[in-house]
């Protein structure tokens, strides 16, 4: 198992949840998805004044949320994203949560229905410590923030940071700011679309807008 | 008052309990709803049978609905058969019982009744509104009708619509009541008969309904009661039919024939969505209600869609809602008993929700 991946300590969890914290306008309409105990959206709450909601697969995780005073409904985002109406939230964050859905293209197509916007963040699999990890042990990689073995791991979709900007693309999204974080959850400052991102950076965290969001002139106009 | 049926009714009756005290602002009084077979006497002794409280697992002082700070209400139903005006009651047009000629009442003229009760107690705001199966629909129909008479709203085992499934058990239960030869069609009360056969056996099959295949196995099994081998004859020889008999038995001394037709009646007509075109989101329109909805996962009466149903119309009317689905193999009656993670998640929901109503801790 290796030692040193990011996001691994109390304060480096904290660090990626401020990231998204950060792009999160003041005011807005949040869905957390895949909320845990709630940690994320009671500090948006707080220190955002958002109107926020979740989602949440786990019973233990719902009862921590609602003695928050959360809003936060028992489900997952495979399932029921489905249920919620259009672009009913100015934000649709799905932390740490991409790689453990069943149909990751799927739940990325819902976010961007739901939310006017998306923030995404996911561990990269690209980064160098997870390819030497199975280059020189040839073992699936494990880290202390992601310590399963390969056969009870709910980890069941893993990308790398650039399986995930071709997704965007295919997928016609756009990603309007990308945080880009290395070791010791230090963020990084290369360009995501830059092979040194995808080797270096262990997180990331992506703020999306679906294209369609953007008018272009209708096509009649080009019937004449 | 109009009834949902046309008919009109005037000198409504009704009986109520109340525990804790109620706040100078007049804010901190919460609406208990009661089930089918339920009644008044939420967290005190059953006169009629001796026994404590339906609800006394939850209500009381330090209890999830405590009793220190909270002003608890639960009025008997109407249509009841404990003190508000029911079938059993004299009608003052004919001077006899009402029987068959009692109206047939709806979930939403339970409500209607008991915002009467809420005018009277003048009681601006219920700070909640609370209850589990029947009374779980009594709490989105009051949650839909009066959202601005209910600040929050925990609807628990229960469902927006009756279901075909329902509705078929409920027929089962009357006709058991009505093939009785003491049911005399309704009008067994002037002759001093009851019954009580035909409302054992609708109560018997009710109650296997409430619990789950896994909880009779846990609690029964194929065990013989009180006798060491089978008598190869109709007694009662497994502790499951001795467990249904007793339940029957004493249901009867507790309830009225015809109240139980006209409330399962209530409970089969129930569906919130046809009376706003068909769309449950809008029976929920611009909510400010907080919801906490509860299900239980071994419960096939009102199984989790149900409540996932519910869940989702309060999802698309941008309505505050949680949503928990406990795991327990208690069944339907698991509202009933102590379910530890239950009383959890419905504490925390008021403990949460009575700070944002600004209610001292």
């Amino acid at each position: 198992m290796i030692e040193n991946t990011t996001l691994t300590r109390p304060q480096d969890i904290r660090v990626d949840l401020q990231l998204i914290a950060q792009m999160v306008e003041p005011g807005s309409r949040v869905l957390d998805v895949g909320c845990a105990d709630g940690t994320l959206l009671s500090h948006l709450v707080e220190t955002k004044q958002v109107d926020g909601r979740g989602i949440e697969l786990s019973q233990a995780g719902v009862n921590a949320c609602v003695r928050k005073g959360l809003s936060v409904v028992q489900g997952d985002a495979d399932a029921d994203l489905s249920d919620y109406p259009d672009k009913g939230f100015d934000y649709a964050i799905l932390s740490q949560t991409l790689q453990a859905t069943h149909r990751p293209k799927l739940v990325m197509e819902q976010l961007l229905r739901v939310g006017k916007k998306a923030v995404v963040s996911f561990p990269n699999f690209a980064y160098w410590r997870c390819r030497t990890y199975l280059a020189f042990k040839g073992r699936m990689p494990m880290t202390s923030s992601l310590d399963y073995a390969w056969y009870e791991t709910p980890n069941i979709h893993f990308c790398t940071l650039r399986d995930f900007t071709v997704l965007c693309e295919e997928l016609n999204i756009r990603i309007q700011q990308s945080i880009i974080v290395g070791n010791d959850g230090k963020v990084l400052s290369y360009p995501f679309t830059s092979r040194r991102a995808n080797f270096f950076a262990a997180q990331c965290v992506f703020m999306l807008e679906s294209q369609e969001n953007i008018r272009f002139p209708h096509h009649t106009s080009y019937c004449w | 008052m109009p009834l949902d049926c046309g008919a009109m009714m005037s000198d409504i009756t009704v009986a109520y309990n109340t525990y804790g005290t109620l706040n100078e602002d007049r804010s901190n009084a919460i609406l208990v709803c009661h089930a089918l077979t339920g009644d008044q006497f939420a967290a005190s002794r059953q006169p009629l049978t001796g026994k404590d409280g339906w609800w006394n697992i939850m209500i009381g002082p330090g209890k999830v609905l405590d009793t220190n700070r909270y002003f608890i209400v639960c009025s008997n139903v109407l249509g009841g058969c404990m003190g508000t005006t029911g079938p059993k009651d004299i009608n003052p047009e004919t001077g006899k019982p009402y029987g068959l000629e009692f109206p047939i009442i709806t979930i939403g003229d339970m409500v209607r009744t008991q915002a009467l009760l809420q005018d009277y107690l003048e009681i601006p705001t219920w700070f909640s509104v609370i209850g589990g199966s029947m009374g779980g629909m009594q709490v989105l129909q009051w949650a839909s009708a009066y959202p601005e008479r209910c600040f929050s709203a925990i609807p628990i085992a229960t469902a927006a619509k009756h279901s075909a499934q329902n509705i078929a058990f409920h027929e089962v239960g009357r006709q058991a009541v009505m093939a009785d030869p003491d049911w005399l069609g309704g009008k067994y009360l002037e002759q001093d008969k009851n019954p009580r056969a035909g409302l054992a056996v609708a109560r018997m099959a009710a109650h296997v309904t409430y619990l789950s295949e896994s909880a009779l196995h846990r609690k029964f099994g194929r065990n013989l009661q009180d006798r060491d081998s089978l008598t190869y004859g109709f007694d009662a020889d497994f502790q499951v039919e001795s467990y249904l008999r007793y339940q029957g038995i004493n249901f009867v001394d507790r309830f009225d024939a015809n109240s139980y037709l006209y409330i399962t009646r209530a409970m089969d007509y129930f569906d919130l969505a046809r009376d706003h075109g068909g769309s449950l989101p809008l029976a929920f329109k611009d909510t400010k209600t907080r919801f906490c909805v509860v299900s239980f996962s071994s419960d096939w009466l009102f199984p989790t869609t149900e409540s996932k149903d519910i869940v989702r119309a309060l999802i698309a009317a941008a309505a505050n809602v949680s949503f928990v689905e406990i795991e327990t193999d208690k069944g339907h009656d698991a509202f009933l008993l102590d379910t530890p993670e239950m009383l959890q998640t419905i504490g925390g929901f008021l403990k949460s929700t009575a700070i944002s109503r600004g209610l001292s801790t």
